[in-house]
């Protein structure tokens, strides 16, 4: 059953020193704000997995919160490469990191599997890849009917999901629109979720019966955090903040920088702050 | 005629490549220039596919990432990417893949993981994302990059995506029946595979670059069709639209997207 909660108390409860964590979101309804909450919490020694850890995981990383990270593509989007992140795996600043590095049709599969309730995911991929001979949980498996040689990965079975979406009901029901990404197969294969949204209504009503839903049996935890996702976007409320991706690129550049940016900015701020970030980026609903 | 650029240029005859009746999956940058000139010019009808689940998708501007909401905006259906990866890249419904790299090689296989040791590297590139599925499940593929000693290699420090392998058969010997890399379009030539080796061979410079500057931006002995011609100059029409598209996308980004 879904808890309406504050950030901080959906953190404390559901995250803790040495879990596995998925902070989920394809470029768009990125969990920003409760990332940041993790941080100001002091949690450590986390192994995060992430299909693209863009500026979220960088600032994680960054601030030596992370033992492992399981990922497909590192990159800021659009912009370039993540400087904390190898700052990490080049220099071991500020503490060496484990890599589990996949493709994304792997990280995507792996997520089906976990919701799925499977132990593994099988697919067609990796051939003549050589991330099969650096990751040892890339295996190949045959299959009994036709003998055609697959691909297999572990499932993602995360302690934790950290997803953000654009509403939830007062009952806790989660409503995700546009690029869906896997956010919907993280919750489902994860053992407790954590969710932030623009706006808490009374029902789901008018929504289209297709629409990508989580009942509200399947979230552990609903925040409402307008602007969480910043500077990510969330369709239909605001535009992704793309100059603030393009800052990252130097502000990331040097430790002093990050770590001066991190204290201003995320330390020693509240999830309120988001509200006011989003604001020169709306959009018509 | 208008002046044009070595890039405008690239951009042009990587577009051309696709057709009006292509499905094909985008990669961010170059390709997805290309892409859109062609859907704005001679392909209206073609299916542009980003891996964020954008199907069908025909954007005012380029995106800045794979996930820009232009793309949901104005796609005829956005799925999830589990269901992206699976019924329609492992599915067999992408006839074009188009891609970019850091690192290439004369077989077309691609490295954008690491510069140096995986364990101990150089520089941590992004790694493959979708490329490693894209490259040997999509119809086949294209490749779009700018020559450069760094970026065209003779050998990669670690492959990412697979091309034609080692040549031959080699791709074959994997276990792939798609035909893989088939076209390289550079700011400085056309490439396609050789029938047999399968290493890239010039078919095609671009209007006043000669065979000697090809020569010396590749890090291998650079091989030349027995007939190579010369790559026709942008149309007026392909300048005017691509100047648009790249004019409307820096008003909209404040930055640029080459």
């Amino acid at each position: 059953m879904a808890k309406i909660q504050t950030l901080s108390e959906a953190v404390a409860e559901n995250i803790k020193d040495g879990d596995t964590i998925a902070f989920e979101g394809f470029t768009h309804l990125i969990p920003h704000a409760a990332a940041h909450e993790v941080l100001r919490q002091g949690r450590k020694d986390l192994t995060v997995i992430r299909m693209t850890p863009d500026i979220i995981y960088d600032q994680m990383i960054g601030m030596g919160a992370v033992k492992k990270l399981v990922f497909s593509f590192a990159g800021n989007p659009g912009v370039g490469l993540l400087r904390r992140l190898r700052d990490a795996v080049e220099n071991q600043w500020p503490r060496a990191i484990e890599i589990e590095e996949h493709s994304h049709a792997a990280m995507a599969n792996a997520y089906e599997a976990g919701a799925s309730g499977l132990p593994c995911a099988i697919f067609r991929g990796y051939r003549g890849a050589e991330l099969t001979r650096v990751n040892p949980n890339i295996k190949f498996i045959t299959c009994p009917f036709t003998g055609e040689e697959l691909a297999a990965v572990p499932a993602h079975r995360p302690d934790v999901a950290v997803i953000h979406a654009q509403k939830a009901t007062k009952k806790g029901d989660v409503l995700i629109e546009g690029i869906t990404g896997v956010q919907k197969e993280a919750v489902l294969a994860a053992k407790r979720s954590v969710v932030t949204v623009e706006e808490i209504v009374e029902d789901f009503d008018d929504v289209h019966p297709n629409a990508t839903v989580l009942p509200f049996w399947t979230v552990t935890s609903v925040v409402k955090v307008p602007g969480g996702a910043h500077p990510s976007y969330t369709q239909g409320y605001y535009a992704r903040d793309n100059a603030a991706y393009l800052e990252w690129d130097k502000i990331s550049a040097d430790r002093e920088t990050f770590l001066e940016w991190m204290r201003e900015h995320v330390m020693n701020e509240t999830p309120d702050v988001f509200a006011t970030r989003v604001a020169p980026l709306k959009v018509q609903g | 005629m208008t002046a044009f650029t070595p890039t405008e240029m690239m951009t042009v005859a990587a577009a051309r490549a696709l057709k009006n009746d292509d499905v094909c999956f985008v990669g961010i940058g170059a390709p997805s220039a290309a892409c859109n000139l062609a859907r704005l010019t001679h392909a209206p009808d073609i299916t542009l596919i980003y891996e964020s689940g954008t199907i069908g998708t025909a954007p005012d501007v380029l995106p800045l990432s794979i996930g820009d909401g232009e793309l949901c905006d104005t796609a005829l259906t956005t799925v999830s990417v589990p269901e992206m990866f699976r019924y329609w890249l492992q599915g067999g419904r992408i006839t074009v893949g188009f891609l970019g790299g850091a690192q290439l090689d004369k077989f077309g296989n691609i490295n954008t993981t690491v510069v140096g040791d995986y364990d101990k590297p150089k520089v941590r590139l992004p790694g493959g994302g979708g490329a490693p599925e894209i490259a040997v499940s999509c119809g086949e593929i294209f490749i779009t990059m700018k020559q450069s000693l760094r970026g065209f290699v003779d050998k990669l420090d670690f492959i990412t995506s697979l091309g034609h392998g080692k040549g031959g058969n080699d791709r074959a010997a994997h276990g792939v029946t798609t035909k893989g890399p088939t076209r390289l379009i550079t700011d400085l030539a056309i490439w396609e595979p050789d029938p047999e080796t399968k290493e890239f061979t010039v078919t095609s410079l671009h209007q006043g670059v000669t065979r000697e500057q090809v020569s010396a931006t590749v890090g291998w002995a650079a091989k030349f069709a027995a007939e190579v011609g010369e790559t026709p100059v942008p149309t007026a029409e392909e300048l005017e639209v691509l100047r648009d598209l790249h004019a409307r996308t820096k008003a909209a980004h404040g930055g640029g997207n080459e």
